[in-house]
């Protein structure tokens, strides 16, 4: 009987509890209200795309049809480029609630396939944006928090691991990690991000919400650079040590957005990965204009296990990815 | 030889490092947002049974330990090695006394065991949980002699030293927990 449809080992139960899918639906229907009474606007754009995003951390599943006839698409990693294209096209705030996919991440806080909630202000730089998802946070959770705490990652690094993350050496880096048991490492960013992973995450938002701000300008993905280009103007929320929303205050600039398009090219093939190809879409919705914002992501799967008080990821999920 | 990715790591995966054959206790994905992920995974040795950690750059891939967990028949022991059989196949295989370890006070000629395999040589023996062994020694129990707590040591047949109740006595037969070296009940003949 193994292997048999009707074999009764066959795992297909979800993993969820009734209870928690309603606390999840009910947190949906929460933000939904959220944004409509902000008169934010929401959108869908499409799940698979030509143009995947180019950060090599990623690692988008490619999507054709089976038989092999149709163009080449990717699942996206996040709606980013599509929405930024329909707030060059005039479009004002927006949010969208959708799955991403992203292959290969699995653990307590991670599954391949997850709900993001991703929304962009027209207008605002990104502390005001910071002030709004801080909102949204405490309109959807029902536990008492304390204000949130801003601390910008060079302060965090200096009070959580002794070390300045812009100047230390490899051998700094390497020096804070506990010892024995660690990888070998080629890149001083891998050290970089081991470091923030080990010694300085754990410590972020023990005491509720803490916002890390001015990351350095090798982190800034699509955020802008400070004026004196010390810094990137780029956020991530912390609760109890776990990421919950990550946010720029937008790079408007195209050329400048090629170029770090086309940094993570030369990483790509300095790392042997599949080379992609620059979504020429954005690029020409950016070379059109696009406004003053900020924008942030969410993980809606994140802030379900805030809400419910739960510690996997798979507890508030219907099937994870090795049931889906 | 075969590797397994550490999108594969989970509880139980036998893996070699430093040629030594490990098993995965624990896996922590970790990862910042935009950054570099790893694995950090709590490991035992399963010559030694030390755990430790380590910590790997996630997609990175390692050798796979051929370790397979088979249930065998103990047949006898020569004075230096242990031989088992794989009843399906007759095969037999002889362990040395660091495999069999804390295995050898608890069995005899026919128990089951399980028999943990590495490149086919025995690595790890883990005796049935409940044996029934006879009691070869045991001082006569005293009615009222509580200074023992109301037990006292017994010698069984394997060599095997339990704490049993004092109405115990030579010759009976006991039902003993090998996890713990516990005495469970006499046993009837």
């Amino acid at each position: 009987m193994s292997g048999s449809p009707f074999d009764p080992v066959v795992t297909w139960k979800p993993t969820a509890s009734y209870k928690r899918l309603r606390q999840r639906a009910e947190m949906l229907a929460a933000i939904r209200a959220f944004f409509s009474f902000r008169g934010v606007m929401e959108v869908e754009t499409p799940g698979f795309s030509a143009f995947p995003a180019t950060n090599p951390c990623l690692n988008p599943f490619r999507v054709r049809d089976i038989r092999n006839t149709g163009p080449v698409l990717y699942a996206h990693t996040s709606p980013e480029y599509a929405m930024k294209r329909l707030l060059a096209a005039g479009i004002g705030p927006v949010y969208q609630i959708c799955h991403v996919w992203r292959a290969g991440e699995c653990g307590r806080w991670h599954n391949p396939e997850f709900t993001m909630l991703e929304w962009y202000r027209p207008g605002y730089d990104e502390y005001r944006l910071m002030a709004e998802v801080e909102d949204l946070v405490r309109h959807v959770i029902h536990e008492n928090i304390g204000p949130a705490e801003y601390i910008s990652y060079q302060r965090a690094f200096m009070d959580y691991a002794g070390i300045n993350p812009f100047t230390a050496s490899v051998e700094t880096l390497m020096k804070s990690l506990p010892e024995g048991g660690m990888p070998d490492l080629a890149e001083r960013s891998e050290w970089l991000d081991l470091v923030f992973s080990i010694r300085v995450a754990p410590q972020l938002g023990k005491n509720g919400l803490a916002f890390l701000t001015r990351f350095p300008p090798q982190q800034a993905e699509l955020a802008r650079l400070s004026s004196d280009a010390l810094y990137a103007r780029r956020f991530e929320l912390f609760f109890r040590g776990m990421e919950l929303a990550n946010g720029y205050y937008e790079l408007t600039d195209s050329i400048q957005c090629q170029q770090r398009m086309q940094s993570d090219a030369m990483e790509r093939r300095r790392r042997k990965l599949p080379e992609l190809s620059v979504d020429t879409r954005l690029l020409a919705a950016m070379e059109h204009g696009l406004p003053v914002a900020s924008g942030v992501a969410l993980g809606i799967d994140r802030l379900a296990m805030v809400v419910t008080g739960t510690d996997h990821i798979r507890e508030v999920l219907t099937f994870p990815g090795e049931l889906a | 030889m075969a590797r397994y990715s550490t999108n594969e790591f989970k509880a139980g995966l036998k893996i070699i490092l430093d040629g030594d054959p490990y098993s995965i206790v624990e896996n922590e994905f970790v990862k910042p947002g935009k950054g570099q992920a790893f694995n950090r995974v709590k490991i035992r040795n399963l010559k030694n049974n030390r755990v430790i950690e380590r910590t790997f750059k996630s997609g990175e891939s390692i050798e796979a330990a051929d370790v397979v967990d088979i249930d065998m028949e103990f047949l006898y022991q020569d004075g230096e090695l242990w031989h088992f059989m794989q009843p399906s196949t007759f095969e037999q295989y002889a362990a040395h006394q660091d495999a069999v370890g804390q295995a050898a006070q608890w069995i005899r000629a026919q128990d089951v065991c399980t028999v943990t395999l590495w490149n086919n040589e025995p690595l790890d023996v883990i005796p049935p949980n409940f044996v029934q062994l006879k009691v070869a020694e045991t001082d006569p129990g005293l009615r009222g002699d509580t200074s023992g707590g109301g037990v006292k040591p017994a010698t069984l047949e394997t060599g095997a030293v339990v704490r049993v109740p004092l109405f115990i006595n030579a010759g009976e037969i006991l039902k003993v927990d090998t996890r713990t070296g516990s005495y469970v009940s006499r046993v009837k003949e």
